[in-house]
């Protein structure tokens, strides 16, 4: 127990403590100006809505693979169900490095792409793709134990009462797995607004376009500015922690909607 | 449990599997080989060049090192957190476990600005440990202190749920018979837990590893000195010495490759003895 508590409020608490404190050394209105900064506006506009974007194609990609993992049997799916946590193994900055090579003008996707026209490394959409990457699993390891636990009775009944497989997913998988889905994509918007290693490489880090905030930080702690940087740091912690409470509230309503 | 392969759906299910396969390959599995396409680029002597540099053993030697005093501190951490947790009951115990699993939700370039906010320059406490002569920020202390809040929820998170399934009832067996606690420790619970605290500590050391952002904060990035494996390779990156990136990350690969195995073979063999969410 006081091991536990030691340890906790000398790696956790204290150094969090900082981060709190920290910011209001520029008081109420620097904070505010040092927020609302053309550049840290940019900023956080492109974490949080590439890591809602990437959580929302993680909830779709994520979905099919939990699907086909547990519903199908099929050669390789042992293979494919331990692949699914590659992006938790891979370093970031080895992900990071990969993926601007193939997204690259001369990378074998990237090639593809411009040849429509369409700009993937060292553009917002690079960000998307890497987030998307890296949170691929949260929403795969979220779901699949639900679907495993969907009552088979309940889905066999429906189709005997002569419910098509339309109304049999959308009627009765669905609501049953919602809530999973929305957990795991909570989770995985929460890693990809603060991811870093993954993204710097493909983002190109152009100021106002491709500058994630996370890499703000970093170069106003550069710049000896403490405070600024707590300042991002806290504003990111904060919006987060309120768009995963607003996620929270959902699930929570999801969940006694699909019981009651 | 019945595979359901024969189950629902019979016309959509080769659709789905290959959507399935499709997005794998191209998001997850193009990556990783791409790490090891790009690594050969000039053929096997490219791929070995950089393991010729000082810099690259120091920085395998740093690696080593940090992940060294990180898994240990935390793999102890996990332990007593999980055994508080899962053995007593106190007000807060929900915020306590929440505590447990901040670090995952905060960014990892948080995590290290914490520790400068507290030891930098113009940190809390710069100017006493200045005055001290005692140096964090840029020095390995500070990689630990930063690659310890990261890791730190890894062990605790695979032994909590096992250890509330498993219950208190053979160390209160253990201790009726007279076990002194140390004892009930060493041969009672700690036999229970030895496969998910080597999940943990797996998991816990690929992280430590691999980590990035955390360490770039409060590294330095001073050659030879204070840079990790990850942080080599963008240094080399970044030094338009793409062959030799991408065979230093081949390193880091393997090393992700080789826990998704033991990974995957500690969910296999000895599922039973994993907590439940890991079973397979």
């Amino acid at each position: 127990m006081a091991i536990t508590l030691t340890w906790l409020s000398l790696i956790v608490l204290i150094p969090l403590a900082a981060l709190v404190i920290k910011p209001w050394e520029l008081g109420l209105d620097g904070v505010w100006r040092t927020l609302t900064d053309d550049r840290v506006v940019a900023a956080f506009r492109l974490s949080f809505g590439a890591a809602a974007i990437a959580a929302a194609a993680d909830a779709v990609l994520g979905l099919i693979v939990a699907w086909a993992i547990v519903r199908y049997s099929f050669p390789g799916r042992r293979l494919l169900d331990a692949l699914v946590d590659l992006p938790f193994a891979l370093p970031t900055a080895v992900a990071g490095i990969a993926l601007t090579a193939i997204y690259a003008p001369n990378g074998p996707l990237g090639a593809l792409f411009a040849q429509v026209g369409i700009k993937t490394a060292y553009s917002p959409l690079g960000v998307v793709l890497a987030l998307t990457f890296i949170g691929l699993p949260f929403v795969v390891r979220a779901v699949q134990p639900v679907l495993e636990e969907v009552d088979r009775e309940v889905e066999e009944a429906a189709r005997t009462l002569g419910a098509t497989d339309y109304q049999r997913i959308v009627r009765v998988v669905l609501p049953a797995i919602l809530p999973a889905i929305l957990g795991g994509v909570g989770l995985a918007f929460a890693r990809a607004v603060g991811e870093y290693g993954s993204v710097i490489f493909i983002a190109g880090n152009l100021p106002m376009v491709s500058e994630i905030a996370p890499l703000l930080i970093i170069i106003k702690l550069e710049q000896f500015d403490y405070a600024g940087a707590a300042a991002v740091g806290l504003g990111m912690l904060v919006i987060s922690f309120v768009a995963l409470l607003a996620l929270n509230l959902v699930q929570t309503w999801l969940t006694r909607r699909s019981r009651g | 449990m019945n595979r359901p392969g024969k189950l629902h759906l019979p016309g959509w299910a080769p659709l789905i599997v290959l959507l399935a396969v499709a997005g794998m390959i191209a998001l997850v599995v193009l990556p990783l080989a791409m790490v090891f396409v790009q690594a050969l680029g000039n053929g096997v002597g490219g791929l070995l060049a950089p393991f010729r540099e000082p810099d690259t053993w120091s920085a395998i030697r740093l690696t080593l090192i940090v992940a060294g005093i990180s898994v240990p501190l935390n793999a102890i951490f996990g332990l007593a957190a999980a055994w508080a947790v899962t053995r007593f009951d106190f007000a807060g115990k929900s915020l306590l476990m929440a505590l447990i699993d901040l670090p995952f939700s905060i960014s990892p370039v948080i995590s290290g600005l914490v520790w400068v906010l507290l030891f930098g320059a113009q940190g809390f406490f710069g100017a006493a440990l200045d005055a001290m002569g005692i140096k964090v920020i840029f020095t390995v202390t500070g990689l630990v202190l930063a690659t310890v809040l990261i890791t730190l929820p890894f062990v605790a998170r695979e032994l909590i749920p096992l250890m509330q399934e498993q219950g208190a009832e053979e160390e209160a067996a253990a201790m009726t018979l007279g076990a002194s606690g140390w004892s009930t420790f060493f041969r009672v619970t700690l036999p229970n837990v030895k496969w998910a605290l080597l999940y943990g500590v797996l998991l816990c050391n690929a992280r430590a590893m691999g980590e990035f952002g955390a360490v770039s904060v409060v590294s330095g990035h001073i050659r030879g000195l204070t840079n990790t494996l990850p942080l080599h390779v963008e240094i080399l990156y970044n030094e338009y010495d793409f062959v030799g990136a991408f065979a230093v990350a081949t390193l880091l690969a393997g090393l992700g490759l080789l826990t998704l195995v033991a990974k995957s073979l500690l969910e296999w063999r000895f599922s039973g003895e994993l907590a439940a969410t890991r079973r397979h």
